[in-house]
């Protein structure tokens, strides 16, 4: 794998974003968005991972195919995991 | 026969050290593998036990032999130690750890010292498992279903919980080892398309371990907190969902089976072209087949839960993915026919237990497509329709492959070749006493006889008086391997480099191999399964 | 490639390189695919927890919303900013490494561990202010408090206490391996000041670095999961 030394800056920018990304999911939670709260807290969530993925863990910067198909596969797989258990949960009756 | 005098005297991993300390500190994956195969045959013995004295209990209607509180221990300690403690490292942690490296031309797996980490944790998880056997048991059945398991049950479920719990990260340990080992480690010319079948099953089943195993780690987690804290998640009246519990235990159970699987059906697609002196048939799809298994295998899990309360439309999706899981299997008993076709077949002793795998794996696969169906899983599950099934495919198929596979290779792990007359004697008491056992348990099931009841109505009791037969054969056959294997060791036919004139990479060294595996690294310009271009092997000699 | 002139040389100057493999390239290729599938069987062990919090999640929303109020969300958000300030130290003590300034990784590496620390600290504040509220599952679980104090959500206690055993199985499961990245860190910070780690060979600190975001990615899900349900003002 190449040594690509990311500038220091670059650091300190994300940082930054995470932080203010921080201050406006708590942020939000106080406002009404009916049942778009929800998603926009796992979007800003999932941002945020996505940027320490990225740059903190270097995976913007890696020639190495494979690094992106083990982070791929296992969100992959946790995904089926919590969908196909909610095709029985949403499909039956009694609960909603 | 001067140059296997010779060999006997070289250098190879079993002399160069001697002493306990070499072993028990050592981080050669050949002797990791040895140390692997006394672990697990010492815990096939523990499971062979207690089966043992299920089919003796089951011998009469009435429960006389034991308590039911006993026969419910019973059953759910052989299963668990059978699938846990056998069955999930068996081939892997013992013919792949030794193997892996050797065909694929290197000097050891990525990670050894996690490699003996690995067995550390299997041992640490097997005295656990132990003392929870001293100290009374469980009796949960092996799927540790709750409320019963979280809330009811008096017996020993956290300790059995924790012990499996450590046999799991052993599990993923060894998975991640043979994955890094894989991508990492070939040698040079040994592209992903010239890799032994063998490899390609690993492959799939280290993934499978990879992405399973932690799920059922942490449901046991929340089974030992639910129990010591009455915590409520899976308790159906503090509002907890009991199948939330199935769901997940399944999600890795089901996925589990294939980990017992994979393994064996690459073993297979080892030894059939080298017995019927041909390349595989459909390189490609066999390869393919083990990773679409391992994907699919993920998909239907629920098929363990038609009748535990899912939702009906659900279902219907778990049973056509079931139907689809059945594709790859089906493609590789296609392929494996299609290599013997026109072959020029012999009869050792690994060809047996290959031919009786293909059988027996057959008929257990199908009987599983019986189940997948909604219409007739409601009258056969929980009977013995599905306790036959499953040991088809376990026992007629994983068993009997490693136990091709450990005849295979034998000569290249020990130096020594078994004695061939008496290797297929007990293939055949195998195959006899296994049909014997467990075929009338398909007749019961379909009858109606449910699984783990410890007494039966009496119409019942000729079926299960010829399973009970059965199994004594069947013990009979696995007792004269592990025999006239140690016998070997000492006494049998110093092995020759390659004895079956096999192709792989693992024949191109000493038997034993040194413990760097190869004088020289190997440079790959060949493809797989070089039939054509290897001699016809000698006559597989009857002598002892 | 083990017998080539490279690998050869690279066996005779290169302590770290361990004898089975052929070149350092191949160990630090090995070593992080390595912990890459390691954290890849992490996101399915915490993934089983996020399975059970779904579930529940739906079918006891009322439930979920007031547990979720009765956090400090200010000490969450500053646990979660602490993390993030935790995982700055650390990509830049990886990128120090790389540049061979041991003093600063030193530095980068004892801020980190601080970080860490203090958030094992706010948590256990927060997990203290449960114990006084009768919040912990078990014996001795109260949500009486819940229950009066928003009647308009018809709180059933036992699921309030489901609730609150994710809470804790969750956050308790993120701990202890924030626990272990702490024992990890001290190991590399050892390593760093007896000097073994060069820009020729840092990976230990570039996979433990992996390990520590993985950690901080969990929190960053378990966060607004577990602290930020429902705040809006209730009618």
């Amino acid at each position: 794998m190449s040594e690509h030394i990311i500038p220091s800056k670059i650091y300190y920018a994300i940082w930054i974003g995470l932080m203010i990304l921080t201050v406006v999911t708590a942020a939000v939670s106080f406002v009404d968005l009916g049942p778009f709260n929800t998603i926009v807290a796992l979007l800003i969530a999932t941002f945020k991972a996505l940027l320490v993925v990225l740059f903190f863990m270097h995976v913007k910067y890696t020639s190495e195919k494979l690094t992106k198909m083990v982070i791929v596969s296992s969100l992959f797989w946790l995904l089926l995991l919590l969908f196909l258990s909610l095709a029985d949960y949403s499909t039956r009756y009694g609960h909603s | 026969m001067a140059t296997a005098a010779v060999t006997a005297e070289r250098e190879n991993y079993l002399n160069k050290e001697y002493g306990i300390r070499s072993w028990l500190l050592t981080t050669d994956h050949k002797r990791i593998a040895l140390l692997y195969l006394a672990s697990i045959t010492f815990f096939f013995f523990i499971g062979g036990f207690f089966a043992l004295l299920i089919r003796l209990e089951l011998l009469t209607p009435a429960g006389d032999l034991v308590q039911a509180d006993t026969y419910n221990k019973l059953f759910s300690m052989h299963g668990q130690v059978m699938i846990f403690f056998f069955l999930i490292p068996s081939i892997p942690a013992v013919l792949g750890n030794f193997l892996v490296p050797l065909m694929i031309g290197a000097k050891d797996l990525a990670f050894p010292r996690i490699n003996l980490l690995s067995w550390y944790l299997y041992i640490t998880a097997g005295l656990v498992y132990l003392h929870c056997i001293v100290m009374g048991g469980v009796d949960t059945g092996w799927t540790f279903y709750t409320p019963f398991s979280t809330a009811f049950s008096n017996t020993k479920v956290i300790e059995a919980g924790i012990a499996i719990f450590i046999a799991g990260f052993s599990s993923i340990l060894t998975g991640l080892n043979f994955v890094v080992t894989i991508h990492r480690m070939r040698a040079p010319g040994m592209t992903w398309s010239r890799l032994p079948l063998f490899i390609w099953a690993h492959y799939a089943t280290s993934i499978i371990q990879l992405l399973g195993t932690p799920v059922l780690a942490i449901t046991l987690l929340l089974v030992v907190f639910e129990r010591a804290f009455h915590l409520g998640i899976f308790d159906p009246t503090r509002g907890g969902d009991p199948l939330l519990f199935q769901h997940l235990f399944w999600f890795y159970s089901h996925p589990a089976v294939y980990i017992m699987i994979l393994p064996s059906m690459g073993v297979v697609t080892e030894i059939i072209p080298c017995f019927a002196r041909k390349r595989v048939f459909g390189y490609s799809a066999v390869a393919l087949s083990s990773i679409a298994i391992a994907v699919f295998g993920f998909l239907v899990w629920a098929h363990h839960m038609f009748v535990a309360g899912i939702s009906l439309y659900s279902a219907m999706i778990f049973s056509i993915l079931s139907y689809m899981v059945a594709i790859p299997s089906a493609i590789k008993v296609f392929n494996w026919t299609a290599t013997l076709y026109k072959g020029s077949i012999s009869f050792s002793t690994p060809m047996l237990y290959a031919f009786g795998f293909i059988g027996l794996f057959t008929m257990g696969g199908l009987t599983g497509l019986f189940l997948a169906a909604l219409g007739i899983d409601v009258h056969v599950t929980d009977t013995y329709f599905v306790v036959a099934h499953f040991h088809y495919i376990m026992v007629g198929g994983a068993v009997m492959g490693y136990l091709g596979g450990m005849h295979f290779w034998w000569p290249k792990i020990s130096g020594r070749m078994y004695p061939e007359g008496w290797g297929r004697l007990a293939a055949l008491i195998v195959f006899l006493g296994f049909n014997l056992t467990f075929f009338p348990q398909f007749v019961l099931g379909y009858l109606g006889m449910p699984r783990r009841y410890w007494q039966y109505p009496p119409e019942f009791q000729v079926l299960n008086v010829l399973s009970t037969a059965g199994s004594t054969i069947l013990a009979v056959g696995y007792v004269l391997p592990m025999v006239y294997f140690l016998w070997s060791m000492r006494y049998g036919k110093i092995a020759p480099d390659n004895p079956w004139n096999a192709a792989g990479l693992e024949w191109k060294t000493t038997s034993p191999p040194p413990t760097f595996n190869f004088e020289e690294e190997p440079v790959v310009t060949w493809e797989a399964y070089n039939y054509d271009q290897l001699p016809e092997p000698q006559e597989v000699s009857l002598e002892r | 490639m083990s017998d080539s002139p490279i690998a050869v040389e690279q066996h005779e100057h290169r302590p770290e390189l361990r004898h089975h493999f052929a070149t350092v390239e191949q160990q630090r290729d090995s070593a992080t695919l390595g912990m890459w599938l390691f954290l890849g069987t992490e996101i399915m062990f915490f993934g089983g927890m996020f399975c059970a919090y779904l579930i529940y999640r739906i079918w006891y929303y009322n439930e979920f919303a007031a547990g979720s109020r009765s956090l400090d969300i200010y000490l969450g958000t500053t646990n979660t900013i602490v993390l993030i300030c935790s995982s700055l130290t650390v990509a830049l003590s990886v990128r120090a490494a790389q540049l061979g300034k041991r003093g600063l990784v030193i530095i980068l590496l004892i801020l980190t561990l601080i970080f860490g620390l203090a958030f094992l600290g706010i948590k256990g504040v927060e997990w203290y202010d449960k114990y006084k509220e009768h919040h912990i599952p078990g014996s001795s679980f109260d949500a009486g408090d819940l229950v009066r104090e928003y009647p308009q959500l018809h709180i059933d206690q036992s699921h309030e206490q489901i609730y609150f055993s994710l809470y804790f199985a969750m956050t308790g499961l993120h701990a202890l391996h924030m626990i272990i990245g702490v024992g990890i860190f001290v190991y590399l910070l050892y390593h760093t000041w007896k000097g073994l780690y060069t820009p020729a060979y840092n990976t230990p600190i570039e996979i433990g670095g992996l390990y520590w975001h993985f950690v901080d990615i969990i929190w960053i899900y378990l966060f607004p999961l577990l602290y930020l349900i429902d705040r809006k003002p209730l009618r």
